[in-house]
């Protein structure tokens, strides 16, 4: 560029530090909001109600569970996607990451018609063993996987993608097979982008709303994740709600500062 | 569509009463052009078609005025008024969510009651389960879903079950009773409780099984507009629609019985 070079990293121009501040102060409102009508001194109580022990529980399990699903079938996705070349890859992309611009609550009536005791499948796996998704556990996760899978498939390829190929190459000349090469090379190599995309997979689980609801319903104890209690709970007991959306919050911290590498540090 | 925007006439309820059945008896739109702007209605799930229509006549009656709806389940259209969502009107599936709004003081005058609704048992088309009485849905094999308690629908099918001494373990608890009738619908469970004008909305996709009088809980469904409401006088006139004749008969033909 031939323009005179300003120096880099000091003041920014003012109309893009008053539009980035606006986006700050935009963004942290609704958690002030939500912090100054949360009543504290309750916490530790609600904290040892069974129902809202029962609801964590059953989100922790569906969360998790729905993660390690997602880890056992989008990591080898992600591997597809980057390394091998097949007809209709892009296709393939476009699909495998459609859940995460379709709206939750069109992608749960989608596994509905695909595994309800009606669906698609889901009548045939009815007729030979009895057993439908729709308002059990399983049901959850798989509502959840659905809609939080994509997440870590696109951080894991991009990671792969970037990955300097060197190494495995170097690895291979060595006498390496391709499964060593893939457990002691290519995996801790993309060790930070796996957990970044676990992380953001499993958040996402966690906070799942709408697929869930309408695939799985809502009974507590089976398919009552903590969303769905908040959102039932913000019309009978409000204080409750909010508290149980602070305890969903600072998970989310949590998950943030655990990826600070990621997003809250330097570029 | 020409806009002429006047001054609001008083007298705009007697106006509008006339026309609504001027408009039942001939059929022919006589738009006026003394109410313009949005009217903004807040309703229960289980009004959906016959506030639908309603809304309709309204904006044909008045060029000027565009109706917006928020169909939800009541309990959460009642936090959403308090917490001050800007409605012009709420009709509600109950009582108890009525009085959440008017006991903060955001109901302008009183709340009416203009439209009753009874409980139905809906099951699949054809009824392959055979489900005659609410005693039946405890049968061994039969799943059932019912709205959350904190939804007027469901507060009302526990009212009907409790009354009937029956115990049931619902494999669903829905957050409004639309939802209910979707998933009998779908085929995804086989029977639940919803409100007859759900049933009669849903057509052959499902059938409707009555539950006798002795057994049955009516539920109330008032209206009323709101103190805050950005649009006072459309509001007015909505709710006056919804009680004029041709309110009444979109009602009755949405499954309502009338006070």
């Amino acid at each position: 560029m031939s323009s005179p070079t300003r120096p880099t990293g000091t003041t920014a121009p003012r109309g893009i530090a008053l539009l980035g501040v606006l986006a700050v102060v935009f963004l942290t409102l609704p958690l002030i909001g939500l912090a100054s009508r949360t009543p504290w001194t309750q916490l530790a109580t609600l904290l040892r109600d069974p129902v809202v022990i029962q609801t964590l529980r059953l989100s922790l399990i569906a969360s998790l569970s729905a993660l390690l699903l997602s880890t056992v079938l989008g990591v080898p996705l992600a591997w597809l996607l980057a390394r091998s070349h097949f007809p209709g890859r892009r296709l393939v992309r476009a699909l495998a990451v459609l859940p995460m611009v379709l709206p939750p609550v069109v992608g749960g009536v989608a596994l509905l018609l695909a595994f309800g005791r009606r669906g698609l499948f889901g009548q045939l796996l009815f007729d030979a063993t009895g057993l439908s998704l729709p308002f059990s556990t399983a049901g959850v996760i798989v509502a959840e996987t659905f809609v939080a899978m994509p997440f870590l498939v696109v951080t894991v390829e991009s990671g792969l993608r970037s990955l300097d190929r060197g190494y495995e190459e170097a690895a291979a000349t060595l006498g390496a097979t391709r499964w060593t090469i893939i457990r002691t090379v290519t995996l801790p190599l993309i060790a930070p982008s796996l957990a970044g995309g676990m992380a953001l997979c499993w958040a996402r689980a966690l906070g799942e709303f709408g697929a869930t609801i309408s695939f799985a319903g809502n009974l507590p104890g089976r398919t009552q994740t903590m969303p769905l209690a908040v959102y039932l709970e913000l019309e009978s007991n409000p204080s409750a709600a909010y508290l149980l959306s602070f305890v969903l919050l600072a998970i989310s911290i949590a998950v943030l500062v655990g990826m600070r590498d990621r997003y809250l540090g330097q570029p | 569509m020409p806009r002429l925007r006047l001054t609001a006439l008083a007298g705009v309820l007697i106006v509008l009463a006339a026309c609504a059945s001027a408009e039942e008896s001939d059929g022919a739109t006589s738009p006026q052009d003394t109410l313009a702007g949005d009217v903004t209605v807040f309703a229960a799930a289980s009004l959906t078609d016959a506030l639908t229509e309603i809304g309709s006549e309204v904006e044909r009656m008045y060029a000027g005025v565009t109706v917006t709806f928020n169909f939800a389940g009541s309990q959460q259209l009642a936090t959403q008024i308090v917490e001050g969502a800007p409605a012009d009107v709420f009709a509600s599936a109950n009582l108890a969510q009525m009085d959440v709004v008017a006991d903060a003081g955001l109901v302008a005058g009183h709340p009416v009651m203009f439209a009753r609704n009874r409980l139905q048992i809906v099951v699949e088309p054809g009824n392959p389960r055979r489900i005659a009485t609410l005693r039946d849905l405890q049968r061994d094999g039969v799943t059932v879903v019912l709205a959350a308690p904190q939804v007027p629908a469901g507060r009302y099918a526990r009212a009907a079950l409790d009354r009937a001494g029956i115990a049931l373990s619902p494999v669903s608890l829905e957050t409004d009773v639309r939802a209910v009738l979707s998933k009998i619908a779908l085929g995804e469970a086989d029977a639940g409780i919803v409100y007859a004008s759900d049933v009669a909305a849903a057509g052959d996709r499902v059938t409707g099984v009555e539950i006798p009088d002795a057994a049955n809980v009516v539920a109330t469904n008032p209206i009323a507009a709101l103190a805050a409401a950005p649009n006072a006088e459309a509001a007015q006139a909505f709710v006056a629609a919804v009680r004029s004749e041709a309110g009444r008969a979109a009602l009755a033909r949405a499954g309502f019985e009338l006070p």
